[in-house]
């Protein structure tokens, strides 16, 4: 089990240590008390999965740039 | 026009030209003949000074022709120069005066069809390659769900439109797009500055950093695509920290930047879809995951209760546990005594063996044995002593006997020795009074004596003044010596009347 916050995880880490959770509960080998720590962490690298999977938002916007080719900007991609 | 005087020769009324007007001339001749022409020829040596305008040879398999491009022509050529490509040269003949020499100016150069251009492409892939931008151990693992993505591409026609719908149907994300030129002169320099720019973009900036980014380009031709070819592109590509999907033309369109990718898709959408993942298997994983995290946890509790059920029903009854013990406490006490017993047994039984010789009887026999032993040598002493009594007696006796024996002969031996030696004894009494000079003393003779010595001749006895004379019965001193008067006195003297035999004479006597 990693010590790392579960709040900054990404959803790859969150994904994988959630899926071990899982398999270590499916095993059935964790003691009692461990088996619930477990759930509970599951349950919390689940929120955070769900959340990561809720933050789909589409923004798309295009780079402006100045006449040398230097990104100054960005305005809103219309039409795509 | 007093030369026409001199020597007249054939010929010499054609017109004289200055080498300048000749020169001009042939300016004229060749500019106007050759103002736009197209030469195929094999690029040899070029070279780029610093005023930025290109010299180079064309060249085929016998001659040569000097070329140059200008500054500004050089800046915009779709094809630069590299030595050995095969190209088609557009531009126009020239003459330079001040040197005696000719060159073709060359507005456009393009490579001489696609079996050059390919060369060229597998020559620049060749070093590349060579260089290791291709290793696959410089290739960068994808992030598996971008947060922003970098897309390097047209900002207008189905290329972008294909990847925003396809990342719209798996993930919307966030998307930003720097638009770039993707085929022409322009398309190499905006596609790699495009690169070099994103991964100059700080993380959480105005303008967020992508965690990937996707070069993309519909299909077209070799020219077309040419840009993303170029060592520009692929050395922004190489250099990019940003993992970087490649998606450049169609499926069968192969360019430089697709071997120094991270990950070569065959299409934009297809890069579309290596970018992230499905949103709606992914929720639905983590929703499986979830549930599966409550089954887990409750079919765990329900095993415990269950095997905790299980043991408390074979958890034996406390008597049942005594029993078995009881029982064989019984049964061993049962047997200890008989233990006990066996065990004397045959601590007796070995004890008797041994004890066995140990018997008074055996002691008794053996001590009778021995008083018949004694008994018989008493039986036997007293006779024995007897007898040896008896013996010693015997000996004693006949000891004696032979003793008796040997002293009679001895006393015999002894008297018949002992009358020997008297018979010789008087014997020789005899002969010694017989022939003894004292004997001859008393038939008359005398010995003369001169001081303590015999005398037997006349002038010896002159010489002494005192004699002595010795006769049978005494001596007596003849002579005026005091000594011989008182001698005389004391001891009768008698005067010899013959000389008195010598003790030369007595000796022979005897």
């Amino acid at each position: 089990m990693s010590d790392s916050p579960i709040e900054e995880m990404n959803f790859e880490t969150a994904m994988a240590e959630l899926q071990g959770v899982v398999e270590r509960l499916e095993r059935g080998e964790v003691a009692l008390d461990e088996s619930i720590k477990l759930y509970e962490r599951g349950a919390a690298l689940k929120a955070r999965c769900d959340q990561k999977l809720k933050e789909a938002e589409e923004k798309v916007a295009a780079i402006t740039l100045d006449e040398a080719g230097n990104p100054i900007g960005t305005k809103p991609a219309e039409g795509l | 026009m007093s030369d026409l005087i001199d020597d007249p020769q054939e010929g010499e009324n054609a017109p004289e030209f200055t080498v300048t007007e000749i020169s001009g001339a042939v300016k004229r001749t060749i500019e106007g003949s050759f103002s736009r022409v197209r030469v195929r020829a094999e690029l040899g040596r070029v070279s780029r000074p610093r005023s930025g305008h290109v010299y180079l040879d064309l060249k085929d398999d016998k001659s040569v022709l000097s070329g140059v491009i200008w500054k500004g022509v050089a800046s915009r050529l779709a094809t630069q120069p590299e030595e050995g490509l095969e190209v088609v040269a557009t531009g126009r003949l020239t003459t330079f005066g001040g040197q005696s020499k000719y060159q073709m100016v060359i507005e456009d150069l393009a490579p001489a069809g696609m079996g050059a251009l390919m060369a060229m492409l597998e020559k620049r892939k060749q070093a590349f390659a060579a260089e290791g931008l291709f290793d696959a151990s410089r290739k960068q693992p994808l992030p598996y769900l971008p947060e922003v993505i970098g897309v390097v591409t047209s900002p207008s026609g189905a290329v972008i439109r294909d990847i925003l719908h396809r990342l719209r149907d798996r993930f919307p994300r966030r998307v930003l797009i720097w638009p770039v030129a993707v085929q022409g002169q322009k398309c190499a320099p905006e596609v790699a500055r495009a690169i070099a720019g994103f991964n100059a973009l700080t993380p959480g900036g105005a303008l967020p950093r992508p965690d990937l980014l996707i070069v993309a380009r519909g299909g077209g031709s070799v020219e077309d695509l040419w840009g993303f070819n170029e060592e520009a592109v692929v050395r922004a590509a190489a250099a990019s920290d940003i993992p970087l999907i490649s998606a450049v033309g169609h499926e069968t369109d192969t360019t430089l930047i697709d071997y120094v990718s991270d990950l070569r898709a065959p299409t934009p959408t297809a890069a579309a879809e290596a970018a992230v993942p499905v949103r709606m298997e992914l929720m639905s994983v983590i929703d499986e995951l979830g549930a599966r995290s409550g089954r887990a946890l409750r079919q765990g509790i329900m095993q415990r209760r269950d095997r905790a059920r299980d043991l408390a029903r074979i958890l034996p009854k406390p008597e049942q546990l005594v029993e078995n013990a009881r029982q064989r406490l019984d049964t061993l006490s049962d047997r200890l005594p008989k233990a006990l017993a066996s065990v004397r047994q045959r601590r007796q039984v070995a004890l008797s063996r041994i004890s066995g010789g140990l018997r008074p009887t055996t002691l008794q026999r053996r001590l009778e044995a021995e008083r018949r032993r004694s008994d018989d040598l008493a039986r036997r002493l007293g006779p024995a002593l007897v007898r040896g009594r008896d013996r010693l007696v015997q000996e004693n006796r006949r000891s004696r006997e032979n003793l008796d024996v040997v002293f009679a002969r001895f006393q015999r031996a002894a008297n018949s020795q002992i009358s020997d030696w008297k018979t010789a004894l008087s014997g020789a009494e005899r002969m010694r009074q017989t022939l003894g000079y004292k004997e001859t003393l008393k038939r008359g003779y005398a010995v003369v004596r001169g001081a303590g010595q015999v005398i037997t001749q006349r002038e010896e006895a002159a010489k002494h003044h005192a004699l002595e004379i010795e006769f049978h019965d005494g001596r007596v001193n003849v002579g005026e010596t005091q000594t011989a008067e008182k001698t005389a006195t004391v001891t009768p003297v008698m005067k010899p009347k013959k000389p008195k035999p010598t003790d030369k004479d007595q000796g022979s006597l005897f």
